[in-house]
């Protein structure tokens, strides 16, 4: 089973056979961690969910104060992101330095693009006194149920910031590492896996952009 | 309903020690049997038979399918509160119990009720989740905050009974508990006539209706700004965007608290919210004022809020 | 503890500074690591355990305030569920198990697995400020609104705690199931695999699935508390029933996370100590992932009096009863292994058989609490703290010591002493029957859970329970002390000194670092004994 040209290997880790086998647990590693990723946000949207459905008025009226330029803005950059992410896993594959460390550089400056405007949007809801607590103000029917919508959004769009900002301090270090030339056609494991990371965060607001933006936008006054 | 539970109980104590004593049987008689004789002994090839996983799986999934359906069927004839049973208003709070009767009588930590009577127990909390928990009746629920929740039960014998909180509730959850008198009619007429009421909960919740100015807006008739309360109780109310909702404790709770959380069709979101201006025990007496106001008017005209009550869903009209 | 000198180089003798033991990657040495740290949460839990057991020997809240005997059972709960069962097998036998059983040199991602130690440790760090600066009176559950709005203790200290530590469990599932999917030897099929392999394989998918839930419903809680986001208090238009549901979708398959690696310490001491293959291998293996999956959809029957709707109560009852038969068909297939073995009895097997005992009547009485009916008055009582004992300390404790006894030599290359692990054997059971069997009794009589002081009539049952709860003390300290003893002056042990199948005993003990010198091929069924 152990191929014996892969043992001297400078990445193969002692306790595997071989490159491949190291690639396929990492992979595989990966994609159980974003199974427990998926289950993570799964709570918030199962929360979301229910109180969606038994508060669906006061949901639409709450989103409407979204700014769904921005959010949409923002949907724009991440799908562009993952694009530059895709292009960086393809020049590790192909061994080309140069271009991975500009594909990596320019998924971080979309990421930062992103994290800005999500500030921007944050600072507008605090001026509109769209902070749950004691200062908060609303004026549609159902203030209460507003309020539980704008804790959800900002947990829920909070968590996603979080997961954004940890994804560019990767991003960082494959920048570094590709620099130095540590990947090559032969040995690219991190960039793939790390990808893959990044493309998760991705999904998880393709989901987000929706629920919590676009409730209400399909037609004035109806609800299902 | 206690005999009930304690036979499905005790079955349940003979399956457990029926299946205990068998498997602990088999294991001494296998182990003596079968002890080592020898240093390097090894067992003999034996590794399964079908027959013996299918009848171990099926014999036990009976078992429990039996127990399933009796114990099901008690359950629901426990969860559901006979039509005429007597109301008892129930609010918890940290660390106490008080019981408003509706002929206005209202105690703390104890509960008086008459023997052979079908006692329904509306309750909500405070504060924090509560769980009023009778072990002799072998009733239990928990009482939740910012809403209603019921049980019932129908005493048969006289007799002093301890009630407790069960759900764990703070520094002296295990101080909120106290008795459940039982007593025989007469000695129960005289326990109401000797206790001193001041007026049934209709009745002071009739003042406080109009203390808190509701009145102003709620009239007898369809003139008020807001749907008149008449004959409103357990009835179908059509709401703005089409929906309908039967206007149980929850609703009016709901209404009083939030109401423009579901607006009456035909009226405009003028009511101020009550929440934190009314305690749940005055939240009860008005709901059992509105309870109390059975009369439906004869000549109503314009926006009728009130509407026969079939199901909920199929009152609402067509709308795209 | 790596004294004397061994014939021969193995993981233990590798390195002797406390760098070579903290930057460890090899798995067994993290085994070790999470021994003693597990070992320590295991006593800290069991001084509160004995705190309460003091306080209700008498009627009268009298030994401890209120709030002081609130805090001690929300401590031991939390400590016991999230620092020491949870983590017990898996992280420990599991740990220095699973690359040994499958013939790899190491766990997948060995620098993640120490990772999750220290993940533990500074989840386990937080609980303990929190206990220091006044600790924390919500009880392990932690139910909104009380723990959102209501409490003055150190609610927030503890959540992130254990949404810390969760990561542990999350990292060591991970790194099993990879481990597990690509690591096994050449020969080692899926069939060939021990039960011991099979259980942690339905475990770990439980850690992965279950363990971010809790996450992030914890995270919910904190929010509400810290930062004031409303999301289950009614006041801030929340509802607290969600949280309750979001918890036990996690904290019921926790159950399983604790019973299902206990259940494959027991198929591999059962076949070790008859001699015999494990009666329908297969149903066995099936039946963990059977648990692991239906154990996913029973939640709601920790909710049958929460006003829940009574169709929902009906469907959580009809689960919770088909979760109920794999484990009785495990039951019936360990007892029928029995039958033709070659039988002996060293102290792991005494283990065994108090095993079958507590757990038949741990699952036995869990059909009560699955009867709507019948869960309505036992509840929220004694009878269910009883309930949850027989599975959890009956069950988990008992496979942890055994497994502990079974592997010891293995582990240390020291034989432990026989007669005296017989006697605490013996002790632990007598112990543990008499702690928690009438607690089934003042259960069914009326005494609800968590009660500080109780009434008179209660006072008999109380007795007996803390009297079996010295008992049961007594049988706890023998182990740790002459397991202790033995690792200084026990004898050195054979490679094999059980005569048992496995590919953990064909190395010697202890174990080299790398485990095998070269790597093993399998070629024959698991508990391959009659010739």
């Amino acid at each position: 089973m152990a191929a014996a040209h892969d043992i001297h290997h400078p990445y193969l880790q002692h306790h595997f056979n071989d490159l491949e086998q190291q690639f396929e647990a990492s992979a595989l590693g990966m994609w159980v961690f974003l199974v427990t990723e998926i289950l993570f946000f799964g709570g918030l949207f199962t929360a979301y969910m229910v109180y969606r459905m038994q508060y669906a008025q006061a949901f639409a009226e709450a989103s409407g104060h979204l700014d769904i330029v921005l959010g949409g803005v923002n949907t724009g950059v991440l799908i562009g992101s993952s694009l530059t992410m895709a292009m960086a896993v393809w020049a590790a594959q192909q061994g080309r330095r140069r271009a991975q460390v500009t594909y990596l550089l320019a998924t971080i400056g979309l990421g930062a693009a992103f994290l800005g405007i999500k500030v921007v949007e944050y600072s507008h809801k605090f001026e509109d006194g769209l902070i749950p607590g004691a200062n908060f103000r609303f004026d549609g029917l159902d203030p209460i149920h507003a309020q539980l919508f704008y804790s959800l959004y900002f947990v829920m769009t909070g968590l996603h910031a979080l997961h954004m900002i940890v994804g560019i301090g990767i991003m960082a270090v494959l920048t570094w590492m590709a620099w130095r030339g540590r990947f090559t056609s032969g040995y690219h494991t991190p960039v793939e896996v790390s990808g893959l990371y990044w493309h998760f965060v991705d999904i998880v607001w393709i989901f987000l952009f929706p629920l919590l933006y676009l409730i209400d936008r399909h037609g004035p006054g109806t609800m299902h | 309903m206690a005999t009930r539970v304690d036979a499905l109980y005790f079955f349940l104590v003979a399956i457990t020690a029926f299946f205990t004593i068998l498997i602990s049987a088999a294991v001494i008689y296998f182990a003596i049997k079968y002890r080592r004789k020898a240093r390097e002994e090894a067992g003999e090839s034996v590794h399964g038979a079908m027959w013996l996983e299918a009848t171990w799986t099926i014999i036990p999934l009976l078992i429990v399918l039996f127990i399933f359906g009796w114990s099901t069927t008690v359950f629901f004839s426990m969860a559901r509160p006979p039509a005429d049973s007597m109301d008892v208003y129930v609010v918890g709070k940290q660390w106490m119990w008080k019981f408003q009767h509706p002929d206005g009588h209202s105690e703390v930590n104890e509960l008086h009720v008459p023997v052979g009577v079908n006692i329904r127990l509306t309750m909500t909390s405070q504060d924090v989740i509560h769980d009023l928990y009778i072990p002799d009746f072998r009733v239990k629920a928990d009482v939740l905050p910012g809403r209603y929740t019921h049980m019932w039960f129908n005493a048969t014998k006289p007799g002093k009974y301890r009630l407790f909180c069960a759900e764990y509730c703070g520094t002296n959850h295990s101080g909120m508990g106290g008795w459940v008198r039982v007593m025989e009619p007469a000695d129960y007429q005289k326990w109401l006539a000797g206790a001193m009421g001041t007026g049934t909960m209709a009745q002071t919740g009739e003042k406080l209706f109009n203390d808190l100015a509701c009145s102003t807006c709620h009239k007898a008739d369809t003139t008020g700004r807001g749907p008149t309360l008449l004959g409103l109780f357990g009835k179908a109310v059509a709401l703005e965007g089409g929906r309908a909702v039967e206007a149980d404790e929850a609703y009016l709770r709901e209404s009083i608290v939030n109401p423009r959380a579901k607006m009456v069709r035909g009226f405009q979101p003028l009511m101020p919210t009550f929440q934190g201006l009314i305690t749940e025990e005055n939240l009860l007496l008005l709901i059992e004022y509105i309870k109390s106001l059975k009369a439906v008017p004869s000549n109503a005209t314009g926006i009728v809020a009130v509407e026969p009550a079939d199901t909920g869903t199929t009152a609402a009209p067509a709308k795209k | 503890m790596e004294t004397a000198p061994t014939l021969h180089a193995n993981y233990l003798t590798d390195g002797f500074g406390l760098k070579s033991w903290l930057l460890t990657k090899d798995h067994k040495r993290i085994a070790i690591l999470y021994l003693i740290s597990v070992s320590a949460f295991f006593v800290l839990g069991a001084v509160f355990a004995g705190l309460i057991r003091l306080e209700l020997l008498t009627p009268a809240g009298d030994l401890v305030e209120s709030d002081v005997y609130n805090k001690a059972f929300t401590m031991h709960g939390v400590v016991m569920v999230f620092f020491f069962l949870i983590p017990a097998i898996p992280a420990v036998l599991g740990n220095f198990l699973v690359p040994l059983q499958i013939g790899a040199r190491d766990l997948a991602f060995p620098r993640i697995n120490l990772l999750s130690w220290y993940v533990y440790v500074f989840g386990g760090i937080f609980t303990l400020v929190a206990l220091v600066m006044g600790g924390v009176d919500t009880g392990w559950t932690f139910y909104t609104p009380y723990s959102s709005a209501f409490s003055n203790s150190n609610v927030a200290l503890v959540v992130v705690g254990i949404f810390i530590n969760g990561f542990s469990s999350i990292l060591t599932g991970l790194n099993f199931v990879v481990t597990i999917h690509k690591m096994r030897a050449p020969g080692m099929t899926w069939f060939r695999l021990p039960l011991f392999i099979w259980a942690h394989y339905a475990t770990a998918l439980i850690m992965i699935l279950g363990t971010p839930v809790v996450a992030i419903t914890l995270v919910m809680v904190g929010a509400e508390r810290v930062l004031g986001l409303g999301i289950f208090d009614p006041k801030l238009g929340g509802d607290p029933v969600l949280f309750q549901h979001l918890f036990w979708f996690y904290s019921h398959p926790a159950v399983y996370i604790m019973i299902l690696p206990a259940m494959g310490v027991m198929s591999e001491l059962v076949a070790a100590f008859s001699r015999k293959a494990i009666f329908g291998y297969q149903v066995v293996a099936y039946s963990s992932l059977g648990i692991a999956a239906v154990g996913f959809l029973v939640w709601g029957h920790h909710m049958f009096v929460s006003s829940q709707s009574v169709y929902a109560a009906m469907a959580f009852s009809l689960l919770s009863y088909l979760v109920a038969i794999p484990s009785a068909i495990k039951v019936f297939n360990w007892t029928a292994t029995l039958y033709k073995g070659s039988i002996s009895f060293e102290a792991p097997m005494i283990y065994v058989f108090g095993f079958i005992g507590l757990f038949l009547i741990g699952g036995l009485t869990g059909l009560f609490l699955a009867a709507l009916a019948v869960d309505v008055h036992v509840t929220d009582t004694y009878f269910v703290v009883a309930h949850f004992h027989y599975i959890m300390v009956g069950g988990t404790i008992m496979m942890y010591l055994g497994g502990v006894h079974y592997w010891w030599p293995k582990i240390f290359g020291r034989t432990y002493p026989e007669g005296l692990a017989k006697v605490a054997a013996v002790v632990i059971f007598v112990g543990f029957n008499l702690t928690f069997f009438p607690q089934f009794i003042v259960g069914y009589l009326g005494m609800p859970r968590r009660y500080h002081a109780y009434p008179p009539e209660f006072q008999l049952w109380n007795i007996l329970s803390s009297a079996g709860a010295a008992l049961l003390a007594i049988g706890y300290a023998l182990p740790s002390t002459y397991l202790l003893w033995s690792l200084v002056k026990g004898k050195p042990a054979a490679p094999n000194p059980w005569g048992a199948k496995g590919l953990e005993w064909e190395t010697p003990s202890p174990p080299p670092t790398h485990n095998f010198t070269a790597t093993p091929v399998v070629n024959e069924p698991p508990y391959h004994y009659a010739k």
